[in-house]
């Protein structure tokens, strides 16, 4: 009975990690397409090791999340939300879930490939899984690219949808993910 | 007879023993030599390394008091582990190839320091600075070839490598391990 009222709101540690990871995802996209194309500089390589060590980091909670997702489950999509759009936000959720895994891994590999190790916090290695090789590590440079672009747009239709279920549907999509969110019921 | 065969032989071997083994390495297979370095960039250790140099070598290991070692470094044909790297490590603020297109090493002295060990000093100069260096010489006898390696630490402030900005050590650090492996053939 008393589950009724999670039914309606997400957990708070699924809301806390879900504002988390969106303010590390976009100081990390923000932060990596700045440094891309930045002249070498020691500020440029400072950039680059935080990108890094912060990509780790979400990489690490990603798995905390999934679990945490796998867990605990999610409060259903409202009755009146038709199925076709249900199938679609299932599918966007976890696409993002699947990018959250692959883009720090494309930059962790691509890494390796150019040579340069990945040493979180500048204290612990991490191992690189290949070997030095110029040509791979310039094609894993364009693929964790695209994928960030792909993880751009997916945010971005991820945001439009939470803004249209509250203004124009006004459901309790946004509102139940939000700290405060839905604590009435 | 027989004393004086003996006399003979032992005159002939005395000879000839020293002979057998006086070895001079005088030239370098660059082919299957290498000059490494390794530094680190915010914890990360990073390789590189000089793929042109020349050397001008006359080392017998049995008489290496009278060994005479140098090398001259072509300092543009640096691999600084990425390009982006090679590119900026030429440059004005780095090893300024342009003015001070070669790093050179001439020994000075070299000394037995156990078996097929020697106590190298030598003077280190890059972009027009010169520094004492001093490292184990190993020798590793390969056929009529010798394998020479070792490997000594510079500060990249002591010449002042990397300016302006990189002059501070807090993103590439000051020690640059060097480490050499040069193929020696013995010559005329």
């Amino acid at each position: 009975m008393n589950q009724l009222s999670h039914d309606h709101s997400y957990t708070p540690v699924a809301k806390a990690l879900h504002w988390l990871m969106a303010a590390l995802l976009i100081g990390l996209l923000s932060l990596g397409f700045y440094m891309a194309d930045l002249p070498l500089s020691p500020d440029k390589l400072q950039l680059y090791s935080w990108h890094k060590w912060v990509g780790v980091t979400v990489f690490l909670l990603i798995w905390l999340r999934l679990l945490w997702r796998l867990t605990h489950r999610p409060p259903a999509y409202p009755a009146s939300m038709p199925r076709a759009l249900q199938f679609l936000a299932h599918g966007g959720h976890w696409a993002l879930y699947g990018l959250m895994i692959a883009i720090p891994l494309t930059g962790w590999l691509m890494s390796s490939a150019k040579g340069f190790q990945t040493v979180w916090w500048g204290v612990w290695p991490i191992p690189d899984l290949l070997a030095k090789d110029k040509e791979l590590g310039h094609n894993l440079q364009e693929v964790h690219e695209a994928l960030n672009w792909l993880l751009v747009l997916l945010i971005s239709g991820h945001a439009a949808a939470a803004l249209k279920h509250h203004w124009i549907d006004r459901d309790d999509i946004l509102t139940r993910m939000l700290p405060q969110g839905n604590k009435h019921d | 007879m027989t004393k004086f065969n003996t006399v003979a032989l032992l005159a002939t071997l005395t000879c000839a023993l020293p002979a057998a083994h006086a070895v001079e390495y005088k030239t370098v297979a660059l082919d299957k030599s290498k000059i490494t370095f390794n530094y680190k960039q915010m914890g990360v250790a990073i390789d590189g390394q000089f793929k042109k140099f020349s050397t001008q070598l006359n080392f017998d290991p049995a008489k290496a008091a009278n060994a005479k070692a140098t090398i001259e470094i072509d300092l543009a044909s640096v691999d600084a582990g990425s390009s982006e790297a090679d590119d900026e490590v030429v440059g004005k603020s780095w090893f300024n190839v342009k003015s001070f297109p070669k790093a050179t090493f001439v020994s000075t002295q070299v000394k037995p320091a156990g078996p097929n060990q020697f106590d190298v000093t030598g003077k280190l100069t890059i972009k027009g600075q010169t520094r004492d260096v001093a490292f184990v010489l190993k020798h590793t006898p390969q056929g009529s070839n010798g394998l020479l390696s070792g490997g000594f630490t510079i500060k990249r402030g002591d010449f002042t490598i990397g300016e302006g900005p990189w002059a501070k050590f807090d993103i590439v650090a000051n020690d640059i391990q060097v480490n050499f492996q040069l193929t020696a053939q013995p010559g005329k």
